[in-house]
């Protein structure tokens, strides 16, 4: 099976490019770029005129919900919805049910993701029991079965000497502990920014204290176990100036930040809208700016979705009571694009932190388009525009904030080792 | 970026009057001003032997306390009695929600008893909004009171007095004195006394006790009570709630009342003519002297007897709101 895709802007940060040309592919690998291989004969011409074809994107963050919370998606919706977003390849946090900290969950999401046969899965398995907090779960089994890191999905682990042995455990594997930093105490019972906003509406904030002492706990102890820690959703300012000094000293750290979190601040929680509590919070207008000059410098290694889709219900509630989250695979693209056409962020970053980016944070292979790579491709008219609304939101889950906006950049067609997933 | 949520979208109507009371957050001076009118009016009311109007006469008025509260329910109470209203008084408090209810389906079972108004108290801030917006678009809300957030009856139950007392706003310093951080009633007194014009408003407390960035809602800081009481027209105490001492955040009540309590001694750094203020219930000897809430210059009762003129005026304006609101979106 040869396919050509023709006459798009080809993007790919990993080589350096960045032109119209076309892109040929072979037995579901990259073939070549620009000039086709001797004797290729196309049996599936894709037009891509006036659009942008980059490496497929890889998330480090989308909630399946499956096994347990099917009510909110499924492992086929979800991943449905990653191809309709652009999205090759996602990761599933572990918290699940039961949690993924089992072969058997593992095996089983992994088996449903084949079957659904959209975007890929890496599913990251629970750092500690149940994600309790307080035992080791099977990592290394975690490791055969198939996860791509541990992690323990935003719940706390009950003391540092616990998370120091499992640092020290993760890296006897060779695996990536994924932590959301954010120290318990200082979080309490906060649901918003604690800032102006926080204190008008009454509403119990979340210091910046609480992640950035929990980044520099993060930093030391990558330090002292030598574990790749993969610091997920950082949200502020000062978060971000110490992951750049912990990197600069060597230490195996990485970040990355929501695509919501380069877009909104508290502003938005201003009218209680349930829609918007998001965990970690939206924070000031400084350190949004901060974190995306943190995805320029690369300082922030990638940007996910952070995905998760809820009933209607889950958001029904008043503002602290709602279940926080932002279902945001199909409408990440879109956003950045609009950052895009700021000049904000240049098209060679949006892929790379898209893409490339969380390859690097995982270790796994694609993220460009070498030739040899698997044809994990995202075709995107970077102009064209769509309403958010129920019905084009393939994701169960319809919460999202854009609901009835017209956002510009759409996905055309998502092909996953050559074959076309969504189009 | 989302749709801004302003407050006023949702409790003023088309032609700008309020149809749901939850915040004073963007009400203008003119309207503030006219809910102030209207209560004095209804003062004159309350001292009829026969103390009815017939302004709310076959609306259902139900009282919807999900956190306990004998005054405020029964001021409403009768506010919406004296406004010539069917009142149902129920205190969901936990009874719904532990069976596993949610708000929603509650409050969808209350709207088919074709209430009219629901008055709202919630522990969780922003839940009159959530209510106002999502599950009941057709009844008026009123907020007696949502988690930290607003009280805004209480606060304008407050302007009430003061302008009683002091005639005008113009030129007043004004000190809220006590727990700032999880008091609702602090937040909508702060933004009341903006809009109405006073000079300063200060707080005064120990930094535990305040919330980041509270100058932001336009007040000035204190930590001491001899600076922060200095030449003051108002002093207004808060409440202070026992589990505080649990949280660290104070120490002992015996040290918060030596620094914060109101004493005849330090209602001495006040103007003379300074009026004592508390929305109660009040902690003697906590956050407040007896013979300071007792002495002359309180006007603490005078507080409860305003609160049935404030609410009924809240009430009837929110109803007249509404209706109008619910008649042009009829068609004919």
């Amino acid at each position: 099976m040869n396919i050509e895709i023709k006459s798009g802007r080809v993007v790919d940060p990993v080589n350096g490019v960045d032109e119209v040309q076309s892109l040929y592919v072979s037995e579901g690998k990259i073939a070549a770029i620009g000039v086709p291989p001797e004797g290729f004969l196309a049996n599936e011409v894709i037009d891509a005129a006036g659009c942008v074809v980059s490496p497929g994107f890889i998330d480090l963050c989308t909630y399946l919900r499956e096994p347990g919370y099917e009510y909110k998606g499924t492992v086929a919706s979800e991943t449905f919805a990653a191809a309709k977003g652009g999205y090759t390849a996602v990761c599933c946090p572990p918290e699940t049910l039961p949690v993924n900290d089992s072969e058997a969950v593992t095996n089983l999401i992994l088996d449903l993701a084949s079957r659904a046969g959209s975007a890929k899965v890496y599913p990251i398995g629970a750092l500690t029991k149940g994600l309790k907090g307080q035992q080791l779960s099977e990592i290394y089994s975690l490791k055969q079965a198939g996860c791509v890191a541990v992690g323990n999905s935003g719940r706390p682990v009950a003391n540092l000497s616990v998370l120091k042995r499992c640092c020290e455990y993760a890296k006897t594997h060779e695996m990536s502990v994924f932590v959301r930093p954010e120290d318990v105490s200082l979080a309490s019972d906060g649901c918003v920014h604690e800032g102006a906003v926080a204190t008008r509406l009454g509403l119990p904030g979340i210091p910046v204290l609480a992640e950035t002492v929990a980044v520099s706990q993060l930093s030391l102890l990558a330090e002292e176990t030598g574990a790749h820690i993969h610091m997920s959703q950082l949200t502020s300012e000062k978060s971000v100036e110490l992951v750049a000094a912990a990197k600069a000293r060597g230490i195996p750290v990485t970040a990355d930040v929501s695509v919501q979190h380069l877009l909104l601040t508290d502003i938005a929680v201003s009218g209680f809208d349930s829609r918007l509590h998001c965990l970690p919070p939206f924070r000031s207008e400084a350190d949004r700016l901060a974190l995306i000059e943190g995805v320029n410098t690369g300082v922030i290694d990638a940007v996910c979705s952070q995905h998760q889709p809820h009933e209607a219900a889950a958001k029904q509630a008043p503002f602290a009571e709602s279940e926080p989250g932002v279902s945001s695979i199909e409408t990440a693209l879109p956003l950045l694009l609009g950052l895009e056409r700021k000049s904000v962020l240049s098209m060679d970053m949006l892929v790379r932190a898209l893409s490339a980016g969380a390859t690097r944070v995982l270790g796994v292979k694609g993220g460009s388009l070498s030739v040899g790579e698997s044809a994990d491709i995202c075709i995107f008219d970077p102009l064209a525009q769509w309403v958010v609304s129920d019905e084009s939101i393939k994701s169960l889950g319809k919460n999202t904030p854009w609901d009835g906006i017209e956002l510009q950049g759409l996905v055309k067609a998502t092909l996953v080792d050559g074959h076309t997933v969504y189009a | 970026m989302a749709h801004p949520k302003e407050p006023n979208r949702l409790q003023l109507n088309d032609q700008g009057r309020l149809r749901h009371f939850l915040t004073l957050d963007g009400l203008d001076r003119a309207t503030l001003t006219e809910i102030l009118d209207t209560a004095d009016s209804f003062i004159e009311v309350g001292a009829r032997s026969i103390k009815k109007v017939p302004l709310l006469r076959g609306k259902t008025v139900v009282n919807l306390f999900f956190e306990a509260s004998t005054r405020t329910r029964s001021t409403f109470e009768l506010a919406a009695k004296r406004l010539s209203a069917d009142v149902l008084n129920l205190n969901i408090s936990t009874s719904a929600t532990s069976k596993g209810e949610s708000l929603s389906d509650t409050l969808q079972n209350l709207e088919a008893m074709a209430s009219d108004m629901f008055v709202v108290r919630h522990s969780q801030s922003g839940a009159p909004h959530f209510i106002a917006e999502s599950v009941t678009p057709n009844v008026s809300i009123i907020n007696a009171g949502d988690g930290r957030h607003a009280h805004p009856t209480q606060a304008m139950l407050d302007m009430l007095t003061i302008r009683q007392h002091k005639g005008a706003f113009e030129g007043l310093t004004v000190a809220i004195v006590g727990d700032i951080l999880h008091s609702r009633v602090a937040r909508s007194q702060i933004r009341a006394l903006n809009t109405l014009g006073v000079s300063e408003v200060r707080v005064i407390a120990p930094n535990t006790l305040l919330p980041v960035d509270i100058e932001s809602l336009g007040v000035s800081v204190f930590s001491t009570m001899k600076e922060g009481l200095d030449a003051v027209d108002v002093i207004i105490m808060l409440r202070l709630q026992k589990e505080r001492m649990e949280g660290a955040l104070l120490p002992s009540e015996h040290e918060f009342y030596e620094l914060y309590g109101l004493t005849t001694e330090k209602l001495e750094y006040a103007k003379p003519d300074s009026i004592v203020m508390h929305p109660g219930p009040i902690n003697r000897g906590v956050e407040i002297e007896s013979a300071v809430a007792d002495g002359p210059q309180s006007v603490i009762l005078n507080q409860v007897t305003n609160g049935i003129a404030v609410r009924m005026a809240v009430m009837s304006m929110a109803m007249s709101g509404q209706t109008a609101a619910i008649s042009a979106a009829t068609p004919e």
